[in-house]
């Protein structure tokens, strides 16, 4: 029977918004006030701004900070956004550049527990703790889904299985045998893994203890979430965060009804394309200012995500807002079988390819669950000579230099000069089949 | 090269309609196909072939769009009873030239003839000379 605790931190979980407001606004002057004198960067985007740490009086004096952007991680890599020395970084992690190269994150050894406390209190939410197995099916590595999963589940006292992405049958093997009450993975691997576990002649409702699910790292469908539930047996939670702001930090509570952001960690806005904070309830950009972030403090950063946001007090109990489902994205990136796709990497990656043309197209669609990345590219005149050889290595040479740069396997296919459509807009250059 | 025939190529994708846009482009300019190959690699494929002017067919497919190349071809007269092929592929083997594709065809005149890309052409034309096999010009090819 599995200990389970009703709250992490029961004291901060259910302290009363003023309580907590007062608490974000004590530690974002302290995080102004750090970063204004130890960071070059965010010296000069203050000054450029206009804005002192002592203008932030209130908590709405936060709307006169300037926004940071992916492209602020982009052009200060790997480490020149970083605010801590270098040897107090006990982590990195990178993920997915707009352009071909990756973006670089670290955390002190207080950022990697704050980031564990999170996910510690999101999980204990859920009903997971002591007693518990989980499968952690998010990839290990520079990507932060697998270790980020695997610190939070460990923490709260459950018994943790690094299986990381692949070996589908292994996974279903070992859930069985090793009593698997939960698993973290993306919404189509799990589906995935069902239809695998169906070849194998096992019901993932009717022959494991799978109970719970962690989902997250791809946008899913409440349509999708009620398949998964009913076809698997299970409770299946919406997990969010990306790497910027740690990795996966915050999930659903048992109530269903939107994600925790732990306020005492995370100051929260949400816009409109003119950066307007808009009303509670309508939809717009989410703008994260991370509060605790030793290394790499993030001040209204523009994750790109779009969302609602919720200030009233969740059926669980807990007061921090709530973010509900996100929507969609304000820029061009697709997610791939868990993996941020920006079309600006495979870009660059073509142009270092004198065979081929730079124009392409993307086709993202789901044969069974998974993912698939087709990418077309035009054979340009000068580069085709008789041979088939070269042709078919040139298809395994661009899938290759893809593969290094999106950390994805995609299926490329040549096409004929000058049948691709040549216009800028997103529309015609990446076309998604997907239902999710 | 001298003693080679000019055999055009291009890349089309594998789908519907390709082939019909290949053939309606080389009937506009008048232009007659003596042998054809289509070589195809999943998505998309090389077709190959022999027309009678080279020339004009690499610029109006070009026209068209289309990534062409010429490649030097060696055309041999094919004997065309049983043993035909046997006699031309013998005396390359032995003579320790590979053929990297081939195609046939027999035209209006009774001829029998072997296209082929070899990885090298002088030897293959001195061992097939030798071997009293009869290599076919380009003029030849534009009479028929």
């Amino acid at each position: 029977m599995a200990a389970m605790l009703d709250f992490w931190n029961s004291r901060i979980e259910r302290a009363p918004l003023e309580e907590l407001q007062e608490i974000q606004l004590r530690k974002l002057r302290h995080l102004v006030d750090n970063v204004y004198r130890n960071s070059h960067f965010y010296r000069r985007r203050l000054d450029n701004a206009g804005v002192r740490p002592d203008d932030i009086k209130k908590l709405g004096d936060v709307a006169k900070l300037p926004f940071t952007y992916k492209k602020d991680l982009r052009d200060n890599y790997p480490t020149k956004m970083f605010c801590a020395p270098l040897s107090q970084v006990v982590r990195y992690h990178a993920s997915s550049g707009t352009t071909g190269k990756p973006t670089v994150v670290g955390y002190t050894r207080g950022d990697i527990d704050c980031w564990t406390t999170s996910l510690a209190r999101a999980m204990t939410s859920c009903g997971l703790g002591r007693g518990d197995v989980v499968i952690v099916s998010y990839g290990y590595g520079l990507f932060t889904g697998g270790l980020g999963a695997h610190y939070g589940a460990e923490e709260v006292g459950a018994s943790v299985i690094p299986m990381g992405v692949g070996n589908t049958e292994r996974q279903i093997e070992l859930m069985q045998d090793l009593h698997a009450t939960a698993i973290a993975c993306t919404p189509s691997y799990l589906l995935h893994m069902n239809e695998t576990a169906k070849k194998m002649g096992v019901s993932i409702k009717d022959d494991t203890d799978l109970k719970m699910a962690f989902l997250g790292a791809e946008p899913w469908s409440l349509e999708t979430r009620g398949r998964i539930e009913r076809s698997l047996g299970i409770k299946a939670y919406d997990i969010y965060g990306t790497s910027e702001l740690s990795g996966p930090l915050f999930t659903e509570c048992s109530a269903q009804q939107g994600i925790h952001v732990w306020a005492d960690h995370f100051l929260l806005e949400v816009i409109d394309h003119n950066g307007d904070p808009v009303p509670d309830g309508e939809k717009g950009e989410l703008v994260v200012t991370t509060l605790s972030k030793e290394a790499l403090p993030l001040i209204r950063y523009r994750v790109g995500d779009v969302t609602i946001l919720n200030h009233e007090p969740c059926d669980c109990g807990r007061t921090h807002p709530r973010i509900m489902r996100i929507m969609g994205r304000t820029d061009d990136m697709l997610i791939v079988r868990g993996i941020n796709v920006f079309p600006g990497q495979i870009e660059s990656v073509l142009m270092s390819i004198p065979e081929v043309g730079e124009h392409f197209q993307i086709i993202a669609d789901r044969k069974g669950e998974l993912d698939n990345l087709t990418v077309r590219v035009e054979v340009t005149r000068a580069a085709f000579s008789d041979k088939l050889a070269d042709l078919m290595k040139l298809e395994q040479k661009i899938a290759y230099e893809l593969q290094k740069v999106l950390s994805l396997s995609t299926h490329v296919e040549l096409v004929e000069t000058g049948t691709l459509p040549r216009s800028q807009g997103k529309s015609q250059k990446v076309i998604d089949k997907r239902k999710i | 090269m001298k003693g080679t025939i000019k055999q055009i190529s291009l890349f089309a994708e594998n789908k519907p309609g390709r082939l019909a846009k290949i053939a309606e482009t080389l009937s506009k300019a008048g232009i007659n196909i003596r042998a054809f190959t289509i070589a195809e690699a999943g998505d998309f494929g090389v077709v190959r072939m022999v027309v009678d002017d080279p020339d004009s067919a690499y610029k109006s497919l070009r026209k068209q769009g289309f990534a062409v190349s010429e490649t030097d071809v060696i055309g041999v007269e094919m004997n065309d009873i049983p043993g035909g092929l046997f006699e031309i592929a013998n005396s390359l083997g032995k003579g320790g030239v590979n053929i990297d594709y081939a195609y046939a065809f027999v035209t209006r005149s009774d001829l029998a003839l072997l296209i082929l890309r070899v990885d090298d052409i002088p030897t293959a034309q001195k061992v097939l000379k030798a071997a009293k096999i009869r290599l076919v010009s380009e003029q030849e090819i534009s009479k028929i």
